[in-house]
């Protein structure tokens, strides 16, 4: 439109046709050209059924990839490659190994002085008879707090997969597990009698002894957590769900990962900044002993048996 | 490649072909849940690796029973140590590869995940 | 021994112990404590940040009352303390720009868990940045890896599971070649202490024995982490994973998840084995040669896609092969280019994928490109947004892009041969960004026609969304300052690579 000329003038001149003819409003060729006149375009329904048909032929094609020849030659080619990678990766590790120090000899570069000063000084600087529960829980602790995390963690995307929280799934699981596990059975319920007090109290020796002799919080802990294992398959969910729920879980592994942390925190502030820990050694052999290696065990323990009977509980029925 | 040392050093190899191995399975095998068993085999596998490096021949377990704290009668504490570790990172994942596979076989009744990218598109489509 | 220099470890701690703090809360409060423990780390890694540029060298903390290498400890430097405050920054305002999609995607009681692998995100990340010991560095890659595969999955459609599902297979085979390389170095040197590896190591070098070992755990660690950050032929599981899950998982898995594996390979290169022996094996030039052939497969199949998210993913793999290409190139200038180009990267996608959810918003949640035509006039903010960070991705001078790509020619200036190979993949890289970044910026600046509207189509305002404008803004404004002002940043990465060694 023009501002300075009334529209209808402006519909005549010469630049407001030529800039229509540039925008494609005005046909060039009606009224200038003979032309026939062309059939209306109608809908045919055996050409639009062919149509869809010819599309849906294409789409199966598409997908069939058991009968598409360069899928499977693509597939053939990374197979061989793979393969060959394979093969490749582990003659290259054959040459490393062949190349490597000799096995089992004392002079081998591994055992320096680190492995020296923590067998010769272990005993009176972590108050552990095990060294190497002295070692994983006192000098390289850091180590063993982000691992104790990697279980956590492991159980928190467990959770997000499998926990049934709305109504359905809940009862989907409980279907579910009420058709395909064993109820009452009396093989069953007769061994779990006898054997799951010692199981209990087994595991619990090995967490507590876990500076006196092999053992530890993983060991114990998983011990404790087949334990509850053994409990739940023999007497079934109503019985567990009296001491152990979900609420259970949270607040133990919150807890016993929180005192970790706090306890190592300690533990690393006062040893960066030089100041002496409050926290005695003990006498080595006893129980109380080792300063804080006997809490960690426990804590572990308890994060570790918590763990296996969630996994268990997930797996099977999305709930406590 | 020298084989007699190679033979010297038999247990170390036993460990990096059941490496390969375990590598090779993750790699290639369709079904998911082979796949997770060849995990375990490569994790495994490594952890064997490790914990031999610890080994020197003739000496005890490094427990300091009875007191005695020569350096000549234990092996080294060290890899015993950082196999702990690693076991524990093992059955984590392994058991949050297993719950994915729970999830992928409740929803589309099938292990392979090539099968599953194809339902997957031709959802989408 | 100053205050200070207890908040890196501080730092690690406060944000392992908010993991299992935020299980026992629920969503709204495990929001607010995730919040607020970015907010403090950043502050209290700013302050560190300060005392080490005044003090001019680095220095160790003993984790424990053993010395290293019988304890652990951490070591802080410019870099690191650098590193950690650019992390909290862009995890700050990755996780403010997305938390409307992240209530509506995610399941009521399930919030509160994604809180936990953010928690856990931080930590690890930190962890990488600080450690001096490489066991612990695979323990903290191991927790690295599992959250990011509960970012990716916490939005439960068949493809994010899927996604994650493939996310796990390359990365557990990645972590798999880590450890037995870490196990092959530490049986011919004997330590797992960085700085007494790196002794051992010269002097294995100097004297020949053990060299096929050192080659071969060098191979197995490079390739480890390679995969794991989604270097060219592994790359495959990225598309999914990037394009499928959540807002701020996108944002956060592309701009710090990749980054601390790399940041982990480069401190391998520089305080394990030693620059010099690095730059005279064969490892970097395989990196190189990989990093070239992402740049280009990365945009090429970039350009053929039809959803907006796949595509910025895509365009990830590419920039990914720009900073192995800098390792690759094997100078000093070469790593200080791929470290700035980490940050600016960094930046940049988190603004992509923000602004992408900006705009797909307006267009009725689809991320298809016929549903996009004038979403930069339906939500202006995020049209802009989007504008500027494809102006930087393309290189245009004034955004960060162009400082990264000037870096990376002027590091590969003097070598024979490489120098021609990078300078032409550098050009093709470019114009391959361009048609599909152009082209995206083109369709949303077009005016839908009448008929080709969409029913979803609405008009955002800047208020209704305070999070995403608000992080739009602070990453619009970081781009810029990173173009504009980007001298101090090099000099600082400079000073931190010197103290780095």
């Amino acid at each position: 439109m023009s501002r300075k000329v009334p529209q209808e003038k402006y519909e005549n001149t010469f630049s407001y046709k030529f800039k229509r003819w540039l925008e494609g409003y005005k046909d060039p060729f009606l009224d200038t050209l003979e032309m026939k006149s062309q059939k209306a375009f109608h809908e045919d329904e055996e050409i639009t059924r062919l149509h869809d048909e010819d599309k849906e032929q294409h789409l199966r094609q598409l997908y069939d990839i058991e009968h598409n020849a360069e899928v499977r030659i693509f597939a053939g080619i990374y197979k061989v490659f793979s393969v060959l990678f394979c093969i490749f990766l582990v003659m290259m590790l054959l040459i490393a190994v062949s190349a490597l120090p000799p096995f089992g000899e004392a002079g081998n570069p591994v055992n320096n002085e680190v492995s020296e000063r923590y067998i010769e000084n272990g005993l009176q600087e972590t108050g552990a008879v095990n060294i190497v529960t002295g070692m994983i829980l006192d000098y390289r602790a850091f180590d063993t707090l982000g691992e104790s995390h990697v279980l956590f963690i492991a159980t928190c995307t467990v959770l997000i997969l499998l926990r049934a929280d709305t109504k359905r799934d809940r009862e989907y699981g409980e279907a579910n597990d009420r058709s395909h596990e064993p109820k009452n059975d009396v093989i069953l319920q007769t061994a779990a009698r006898i054997l799951v007090p010692p199981i209990f109290i087994f595991g619990i020796y090995v967490i507590l002894a876990g500076h006196l002799g092999p053992g530890g919080g993983f060991s114990g802990g998983a011990v404790i957590g087949a334990g509850l294992i053994l409990y739940l398959n023999a007497f079934g969910f109503a019985k567990t769900e009296k001491f152990f729920t979900a609420k259970t879980y949270r607040r133990m592994s919150f807890g016993a990962l929180a005192c970790y942390s706090i306890a190592k925190s300690y533990s690393f502030y006062t040893g960066a900044n030089h100041i002496e820990s409050i926290i005695p050694l003990g006498n080595p052999g006893a129980i109380l002993s080792s300063g804080l290696i006997l809490l960690l065990n426990i804590c572990v323990g308890i994060v570790v048996a918590g763990t296996m009977y969630t996994f268990y509980v997930m797996f099977r029925k999305g709930g406590y | 490649m020298n084989v007699n040392h190679l033979l010297h050093n038999y247990p170390e190899a036993v460990a990096v072909i059941l490496f390969g191995i375990g590598f090779s399975n993750l790699l290639l095998q369709k079904n998911l849940i082979k796949k997770i068993v060849g995990l375990n085999i490569m994790d495994t596998a490594t952890y064997l690796f490790l914990a031999l490096k610890g080994y020197i021949d003739g000496r005890k377990a490094p427990v300091a029973a009875d007191g005695i704290q020569n350096v000549e009668a234990y092996i080294n504490p060290i890899p015993s140590g950082l196999v702990l570790t690693g076991i524990v990172v093992s059955v984590s994942v392994t058991a949050l590869m297993l719950s994915l596979t729970i999830r992928l076989y409740r929803r589309y009744h099938t292990l392979d995940l090539d099968k599953i990218s194809i339902l997957l598109r031709k959802e989408g489509k | 021994m100053a205050f200070v220099q207890n908040f890196p470890f501080m730092s690690i701690i406060l944000s392992l112990f908010s993991g299992p703090l935020c299980s026992v809360l629920d969503g709204k409060w495990a929001k607010k404590v995730n919040t607020a423990v970015i907010v403090i780390i950043g502050l209290m890694s700013s302050c560190v940040l300060g005392y080490v540029s005044g003090q001019g060298e680095p220095f160790i903390y003993r984790m424990g009352h053993f010395p290293a290498p019988w304890g652990n400890e951490i070591r802080v430097g410019v870099l690191e303390a650098f590193m950690a405050v650019f992390f909290c920054v862009i995890m700050l305002l990755s996780m403010a720009g997305g938390v409307r999609e992240r209530l509506l995607q995610i399941e009521e009681s399930k919030q509160n868990l994604y809180y936990i692998m953010v928690n856990l995100l931080l930590c690890s990340l930190l962890a990488l940045i600080y450690t001096n010991d490489l066991f612990t560095a695979y323990v903290f890659v191991e927790i690295n890896t599992i959250s990011a595969c509960g970012l990716i999955m916490i939005r439960q459609n068949g493809r994010t599971i899927e996604a994650a599902a493939r996310y796990m297979i390359m990365s557990l085979l990645g972590s798999g070649l880590l450890l037995l390389g870490i196990c092959f170095l530490y049986s011919v040197t004997g330590h797992l202490l960085m700085s007494n590896i790196r002794q051992q190591v010269e002097m294995l070098a100097a004297s020949g024995e053990y060299r096929i070992p050192l080659m071969v755990s060098l191979v197995l660690m490079s390739v480890g982490l390679a995969i794991k950050s989604a270097l060219y032929p592994f790359h495959t599981w990225l598309p999914d994973a990037y394009g499928y899950s959540t807002v701020s998982s996108a944002a956060i898995l592309s701009s710090l998840v990749s980054k601390g594996y790399i940041f982990l390979l480069i401190k391998i290169f520089y305080r394990v084995i030693g620059f010099e022996i690095i730059c005279s094996s064969k490892v970097i030039h395989i990196l190189f040669v990989f990093g070239v052939m992402g740049m280009i497969m990365g945009s090429v199949s970039a350009i053929k896609e039809e959803s907006i998210r796949r595509m910025i993913a895509y365009s990830s793999v590419a920039q990914i092969g720009y900073i192995y290409m800098g390792l690759g190139l094997g100078t000093e200038i070469g790593v200080v280019a791929s470290i700035y180009h980490v940050l600016s990267h960094a930046a940049t996608k988190s603004l992509l994928f923000i602004a992408a959810s900006g705009l797909t918003d307006a267009s009725g949640d689809s991320v298809r490109y016929e549903e996009l035509h004038g979403a930069g006039f339906r939500h202006r903010l995020a049209g802009a947004a989007f504008t500027v960070g494809a102006l930087s991705m393309v290189g245009l001078p004034m955004f960060s892009g162009f400082i990264s790509k000037l870096l990376f020619a002027q590091a590969a200036m003097g070598h024979e041969y490489k120098m021609l190979i990078t300078l032409i993949a550098l050009a093709v890289s470019t114009i391959l960004n361009a048609v599909y970044f152009m082209k995206t910026v083109i369709r949303i600046y077009t005016p839908a026609s009448r008929d080709g509207e969409s029913k979803g189509n609405r008009i955002i305002h800047m208020k209704e969304q305070p999070g995403k404008s608000a992080a739009l803004i602070c990453f619009v404004i970081l781009n810029l300052i990173l173009g504009l002002n980007s001298e101090p940043v090099i000099h600082m990465i400079e000073a931190g690579l010197e103290m780095f060694r």
